[in-house]
């Protein structure tokens, strides 16, 4: 018994490995690869690898890190870990911003008086119902009829539609001494697609993060399936807060929930935690996602590259809409819009809130196109 | 975990890789040890992978290799479990309960007569002589993702009017997806799993002279350079293995009728690309990437 488990522990322990790199192995695929090293009565140190690869399944763009992660383990080099140490600037601005266990989003159930830590400044800030308002209930009454919308999976009986319903027919028969008295049918429903809105509350977007949350407000308040969240050097939720009808109280309560308004911007941080977090990736799983933001990103692109290309992945649609764009044929010049600009189906204006709510308005009908 | 360690005489990667070989397809060690996993353990075998590098021939070779029929289950926006399992023939249980109408009899007309079986039923039934491909599950809806999962994981259907089908043996499933949206981790877990990369040079030169049919080594040599340079170009539709040794074909059938060789190369270009924007990029550096592919 002993000897098995001293047998088994380097596996084990790479599976642990991998999950403490952010990999998500499986008990049942853990226990699909012991059978497989088995199976293949291993020859070598490539069986074992190979084996790991079919059953642990690392997705492709981290075939490199995983394998790096092998060879430590198993061999005994080590490469990838130095590399992904974080730099020590960047250490200290981890280390400004936590302290200690602090959630890396911050959720609604933090009521006001949320600790303001490190360089974030809390600040409540206060909303005048702003000049758009017309804008916005234009917009909220175009809404309803042209959300993108979804086949729904389930049948229901309709009065016309596609298919017959069959089972419906030999019911009625049945009471009608088994006469067809008249055709029933069915089809399905088209449901709302889902619609996720990340805002940038950076200090670069400062002027616009209120009539940012007023669209959001409007959007939620007219459509079925909305999210919204913030993103600066945190990630916060703010769908529930934008439910209140008063679109004043609104935004009032949603500003109490931000704790990072106007701070540094760490956009690729901020997309990372929200898909690092299963029950939030859920949310952009085949929804409209639409960004509000400048790509302003401070250093290096490449955690913002890599989290969009995921977001692109998982998402019907992806859409980014600067305050920089001026005009249609806008091209990014910032590094981390360029670096973005490939994985996005769209890169437009978002400056003025009319622009924003035609962006909206077109999702459903750029798609068809 | 049921464990099969011999299937229909093959017992290791490498004989399976040999018996690929000998229905025409030239695996890897890679795809040889996934496919063997997946049909040892008794697992569903989900290929991903740019179009084009023979997710779906991988499939229709291991079906071949196996002896049994492939049950092609094409994915698209909006299937549903009547397209994937089952659909109870309606006109046919309607004409029946109009026969029996006139004797006096007794009819059930949810019997297997009237049940007209789609890919996944098939494969349940009949386990041991099908292989199921479920092709480009990337285009499919969320909803009939889960649905396959609970299908994947029990083999086990129910159909209300007729109860619980459950195959039984864990029949074989292949699955491909071309990667345009990230499947479900529940799915991925449940399979073992093989990203099929565009073969080497010197392993898609291979294919090609298996493939096609009297073309020269040399001629083979520089459709694999110049579809491996094509490839790093920015493209929307990038060649995959069908498109090289189409290429290699045609080239070869137009030298053959008398035009000299780089102008036979960049004639049948279209057969490799078919993007019109595409066309347009490529255009000016063609010459030089047929000069480099010939030398």
């Amino acid at each position: 018994m002993t000897d098995t488990a001293r047998q088994l522990a380097p596996f084990l322990g790479f599976a642990a490995l991998l999950r403490r790199s952010g990999f998500a192995v499986a008990p049942e695929q853990t226990m699909a690869w012991l059978a497989a090293i088995e199976l293949l009565g291993p020859s070598g140190i490539a069986d074992v690898r190979r084996a790991a690869h079919a059953t642990l399944a690392p997705q492709p763009e981290r075939f490199d890190e995983f394998d790096a992660l092998f060879d430590a383990h198993f061999l005994g080099a080590v490469t990838w870990q130095s590399e992904t140490e974080p730099s020590e600037e960047e250490a200290l601005a981890a280390d400004d911003a936590g302290g200690g266990p602090e959630p890396i989003f911050g959720d609604e159930t933090r009521e006001s008086g949320a600790k303001a830590t490190g360089a974030e400044t809390l600040s409540a800030r206060r909303f005048a119902a702003g000049g758009d308002a017309e804008t916005l209930n234009r917009f909220a009454r175009a809404l309803p009829a042209r959300v993108p919308r979804r086949r729904g999976y389930r049948w229901r009986a309709a009065r016309s539609g596609s298919s017959i319903d069959a089972r419906r027919m030999f019911r009625d028969a049945m009471r009608h001494a088994g006469e067809f008295v008249r055709t029933r049918w069915r089809k399905r429903r088209l449901r709302q697609r889902r619609i996720v809105v990340l805002i940038d509350v950076s200090g670069s977007m400062k002027e616009r993060t209120q009539a940012h949350l007023a669209f959001a407000h409007a959007l939620v308040r007219a459509a079925e399936a909305v999210e919204v969240f913030t993103i600066g050097t945190r990630l916060t939720r703010i769908t529930r807060a934008l439910r209140r009808r008063d679109r004043t109280t609104a935004l009032a309560a949603a500003s109490l929930l931000v704790a990072d308004w106007d701070g540094g911007t760490r956009i690729g941080e901020a997309l990372g935690n929200f898909l690092a977090i299963p029950r939030f990736a859920a949310l952009a799983r085949g929804a409209a996602v639409l960004i509000l933001s400048d790509g302003l990103e401070r250093g290096d692109p490449s955690a913002m590259r890599d989290a969009v290309a995921h977001f692109a992945r998982i998402a019907w649609r992806l859409v980014w809409l600067t305050p920089l764009a001026a005009g249609p044929n806008f091209e990014p010049r910032t590094a981390g819009l360029v670096a973005v600009r490939p994985f996005l189906d769209e890169l437009g204006d978002g400056a003025a809130i009319d622009r924003i709510c035609a962006h909206v308005l077109g999702l459903a009908k750029a798609r068809a196109a | 975990m049921a464990v099969r360690r011999t299937i229909v005489g093959i017992s290791s990667p490498r004989e399976l890789e040999e018996a690929l070989r000998a229905a025409y397809y030239l695996a890897d060690e890679e795809l040889a040890t996934a496919a063997y996993l997946a049909l040892a353990l008794g697992k569903p075998l989900l290929l991903e992978g740019a179009p084009g590098v023979g997710k779906t021939e991988a499939a229709k070779a291991i079906a071949g290799v196996l002896g049994r029929t492939l049950l092609r289950l094409q994915c698209y926006e909006g299937i549903d479990a009547a397209a994937a399992l089952y659909e109870w023939n309606f006109p046919r249980q309607m004409l029946a309960l109009r026969q029996e109408g006139e004797g006096a009899g007794h009819i059930d007309i949810y019997r297997d007569e009237f049940l007209i079986e789609r890919p996944m039923l098939a494969c349940l039934r009949h386990p041991e002589e099908t292989v199921l491909l479920i092709d480009e599950i990337d285009r499919s809806d969320h909803e009939f993702e889960a649905f396959l999962l609970e299908f994947l994981s029990d083999f086990q259907i129910s159909i209300p009017e007729r109860g619980a089908i459950r195959a039984y043996e864990r029949p074989v499933v292949i699955l491909t997806s071309n990667r345009t949206r990230e499947l479900h981790e529940a799915l991925r877990r449940r399979c073992v799993y093989h990203w099929i990369d565009y073969p080497s040079p010197e392993r898609e030169m291979r294919i090609i002279m298996m493939r096609a049919s009297g073309v020269s080594e040399r001629a083979a040599r520089a459709v694999v350079a110049a579809v491996g340079r094509l490839r790093r170009e920015p493209l929307a539709k990038r060649p995959g293995i069908a498109e090289a040794v189409e290429w290699a074909e045609a080239a070869t059938l137009l030298n053959e009728e008398g035009e000299r060789w780089p102008d036979a190369f960049r004639r049948s270009l279209g057969v490799v690309l078919k993007d019109e924007d595409d066309f347009v990029h490529v255009a000016p550096k063609i010459d030089v990437i047929l000069a480099e592919a010939q030398a």
